[in-house]
């Protein structure tokens, strides 16, 4: 239960050095290096953005062609697979990868070529289609598309809006005057009349007048073949493209057989990239060159000894000064760090802050398991979490802590409802009833809160007294640990005689007599006790709270405002009460499914609809009940039990490492 | 003699009341929230997971509506068949505990969505605060759980 200690690195060593000594320090992935601000004299930092900038570029572009195989020759994966995180590579094939860069970023960019072409082919594919469409409505014609005219007569080729008939189109032309023209209609539609006019020249300008009073308009086409010739070419066309795509997406299925090799291609560059980073940011002088960083002190002698086996450095290690904030690492057991993530989310510990994963994790695994307390669904919870954890032992670290804490959760959730009686809510009742006629209950070890709810609201109570209790006696140990004695007793010690004066004097009164359904009476002496210890504390907040200020008047009115306080105590014990909640509205909605599922009664017709409403029901049952159990453990550890001495605030511990995308480099140490 | 059949109708209504105010509450706080998530996945399709937990939040009340409804249900028998004997007046105390839950549900519903809205605001630009974000509208669910507690006690304290 701690943080994990840090120490200061300083390291100076000769140039020529440089880049192995820094990829030593990147594959070992722990110390985390600090860019200085101020510059001694006769050093500087060398400007690395563009080089940093270009391997970005690099890995970037690889990235692409990845991307580009994905989507045409999509990776066959299973749904659980990616649960397998990263795949380990040992350095050996990292490095043997690296020899054949060069071959490896054509191969990227001929795939990204390859993509472009793709894409290129289906937009004119789309571009010839539509032409095709246009000339659909001229296939009969059979004269070349583009005549104008012969020695004598002039041929108008266009389109009329609206359905015509020959008949109709000679009306038109009669109507308008003299002028002769022989017409064929090519083609009607629904909005449009496809039409060929020959007619002598003289005639031409009256009859394309008398036409064009009723909406024609002359087809422009540049073709000097038939619409039919026309459509046949077009058509070659778009076989050729197609022939084209097809060439391409085998080409890339060939290619496809280097993805292994292109992800530790992208990985390197980015690793190159971010040293470039830490390059940028050292102070060199001409010959040499400082590193300063934190590093772990159970790994820095290693290191240490690591760097000066190989290398011609000055090394020194020194422990972190007060006015420095060291980065922060939480280390645990297996057990408690499951539940580190619930803590980095809220914040790390800042500088004299305890890690509070530990006490955290216990009432974290408790009160999950109390929320959903239904023993079939911990049971679940806890076999899925279990069976992904043994199967995948590759799992990224972040997954695996996660899955682990669900997997203890479950473990609760079975444990309280082995307590509550509750296995699938009454399922067990329900189908000894419908199906056997039969009354069977599951055996109840505590006592089944639907039918006693005030017991158990009273219990939720308590165990929220016990873990604000808990954050206000870690507050105290806090003050302890800095020396501040008397702080631990005005702000920890008052507030903790006068709460439990109050709740010794609440227990044997009528009031709580009355929720509780039975009296309390306590000896004499507690009953004093209790009034003493209320008294002592209430009188030492008034004067004592408002300590810092000087004017007596205003430090009791701070005292008396502090005081105010209890009211906040008030509510967060009483934000306990949704314990009680949500364990009743998982146990309900199950008694819900259960219910319906028994609607059609017994017999084979009614089991099979019994089991399709169970699997339905009870899905979606653990789906709601899972993730009201979650915001509301986290939110009951973030806001009660936090609020009394967590604040958060630190720098998380960031080493310079092989930050990877794909991959994950086994070291050979 | 006919006011004293009216009992049970009370109670029903009580039961219709916890469903529905609550029920509607948590569709509206759904949908505001379905829309916002929905906003954030045109973007990231990578954020799905996270945005949906948000979009769910609002949608408990519903369920403690039923929760009650439930109990209110199976306590004057209408589930089993063979209704219970209710007289006026006890029909009107169920009808009154299930007041709580409804109205308190309905709103803290509405209010809800919208605290949902803002917090998928929050995981659009930092995913990283997911956990902060979920802690926003878990505050305003707090009081549906207290009015739930106060409606549940109420019904099962009433003696039928």
């Amino acid at each position: 239960m701690a943080v994990l200690q840090m120490q200061k690195i300083n390291l100076c060593a000769l140039k020529k050095n440089r880049k192995r000594i820094l990829e030593m320090i990147q594959a070992l992935g722990i110390v985390e290096v600090v860019s200085d601000e101020e510059l001694m004299e006769g050093f500087e930092k060398m400007d690395t953005s563009a080089q940093k900038s270009q391997f970005e570029k690099t890995a970037a572009q690889v990235d692409q062609a990845l991307e580009c195989l994905q989507k045409h020759i999509p990776e066959k994966k299973g749904m659980l697979d990616s649960l397998a995180g990263r795949e380990y590579v040992d350095s050996k094939t990292f490095d043997k990868a690296m020899e054949d860069k060069n071959l490896y970023l054509s191969i990227a960019n001929e795939i990204v070529q390859l993509e472009k072409k793709m894409a290129e082919n289906h937009a004119n594919i789309l571009k010839i289609n539509t032409e095709i469409d246009s000339l659909s409505s001229w296939t009969e014609m059979d004269i070349p598309m583009n005549t104008l005219e012969t020695k004598k007569t002039d041929i108008l080729i266009g389109t009329m809006d609206g359905q015509y008939d020959l008949d109709a189109v000679y009306t038109m032309l009669a109507k308008a005057g003299d002028a002769l023209a022989d017409i064929t209609i090519v083609s009607v539609s629904k909005n449009q009349t496809c039409l060929v006019a020959v007619c002598l020249k003289t005639d031409t300008s009256a009859v394309e007048e008398a036409l064009r009073a009723n909406g024609f308009a002359r087809a422009s086409f540049l073709s000097r073949k038939t619409p039919s010739e026309r459509i046949e070419v077009l058509k070659g066309k778009i076989k050729e493209l197609e022939d084209d795509t097809k060439n391409a997406e085998e080409r890339l299925a060939d290619l496809s057989v280097n993805r292994e090799d292109l992800r530790l291609i992208s990985d390197y560059f980015r690793i190159r990239a971010e040293k470039y980073g830490v390059l940028g940011g050292l102070a060199q002088s001409k010959n040499t060159f400082f590193i300063s960083g934190y590093v772990p002190k159970r790994d820095s002698e290693r290191i240490v000894r690591k760097l000066t086996d190989s290398f011609d450095v000055m090394v020194e290690l020194e422990e972190i000064p007060d006015t420095e904030e060291a980065p922060v690492r939480l280390i645990n057991n297996t057990f408690s760090a499951s539940t580190e993530s619930v803590v980095e989310s809220f914040g790390l510990p800042k500088k004299g802050e305890i890690d509070p994963t530990f006490i955290m994790s216990f009432f974290y695994v408790f009160l999950f398991g109390l929320m959903l307390s239904d023993a079939a669904y911990g049971l679940i919870l806890a076999l899925a979490c279990g069976f992904v954890l043994l199967k995948f032992k590759t799992m990224e670290q972040g997954l695996r802590k996660t899955l682990r804490m669900f997997f203890y959760c479950g473990l609760s959730t079975l444990f309280w409802g082995l307590m509550f009686g509750g296995f699938f809510g009454d399922l067990v009742t329900v189908v000894a009833k419908t199906f056997f006629g039969k009354d069977v209950a599951f055996p109840i070890v505590w006592f089944e809160p639907l039918k006693d709810p005030m017991r158990l609201l009273l219990y939720s109570l308590l165990f929220g007294l016990i873990h604000l209790f808990t954050g206000l006696a870690i507050k105290g140990y806090m003050l302890i640990k800095e020396g501040k004695y008397l702080d631990c007793l005005f702000d920890v010690g008052f507030w903790f005689a006068l709460l439990f004066g109050l709740v010794l004097i609440l227990i044997p009164s009528e009031l709580f007599a009355s929720i509780a359904g039975q009296q309390f009476h306590f000896p004499g002496f507690v009953n004093i006790l209790a009034k003493v210890l209320a008294l002592v504390g209430l009188i030492g907040i008034i004067l004592m709270s408002g300590r810092a200020n000087k004017n007596p008047a205003l430090r009791i009115a701070l005292g008396l405002y502090d005081i105010y306080n209890i009211t906040g105590w008030l509510s967060d014990v009483l934000s306990y009460s949704r314990l009680l909640a949500l364990g009743l509205a998982t146990g309900v909605i199950a008694q819900v499914v259960n219910q319906m599922g028994s609607m059609m009664g017994g017999g084979v017709v009614g089991a099979i609809f019994f089991i399709i409403v169970f699997i339905i029901g009870h899905t979606l049952n653990i789906a709601i009940n899972l993730l009201g159990a979650y915001v509301h453990t986290n939110r009951l550890q973030y806001v009660e039990f936090f609020g009394k001495f967590y604040e958060g605030g630190g720098r998380p511990f960031e080493p310079f490492q092989q930050n990877t995308k794909y991959i994950r480099i086994k070291e050979d140490h | 003699m006919f006011t004293e059949q009216l009992g049970i109708v009370y109670a029903l209504l009580g039961a219709a009341v916890a469903v529905l105010f609550a029920g509607a509450g948590s569709a509206i706080g759904v949908g505001v929230a379905g829309q916002a998530a929905a906003g954030v996945v045109t973007e990231d399709p990578s954020k799905f997971a996270k945005v949906l937990i948000l979009q769910l939040l609002p949608g408990t009340q519903g369920i403690y509506g039923l929760l009650v409804g439930f109990i209110v249900l199976s306590k004057v028998g209408l589930l089993g068949g063979g209704a219970a004997e209710i007289s006026l007046q006890t029909g009107l105390l169920i009808f009154a505990a299930c007041l709580p839950i409804g109205i308190v549900g309905l709103i803290s519903g509405m209010h809800q969505g919208r605290t949902a809205v803002a917090s998928i605001g929050i995981v659009a630009k930092k995913p990283e605060q997911f956990a902060k974000s979920m802690l926003f509208p878990a505050m305003v669910e707090t009081y549906a759980i207290l009015a739930l507690l106060i409606s549940i006690l109420a019904v099962t304290s009433i003696n039928v």
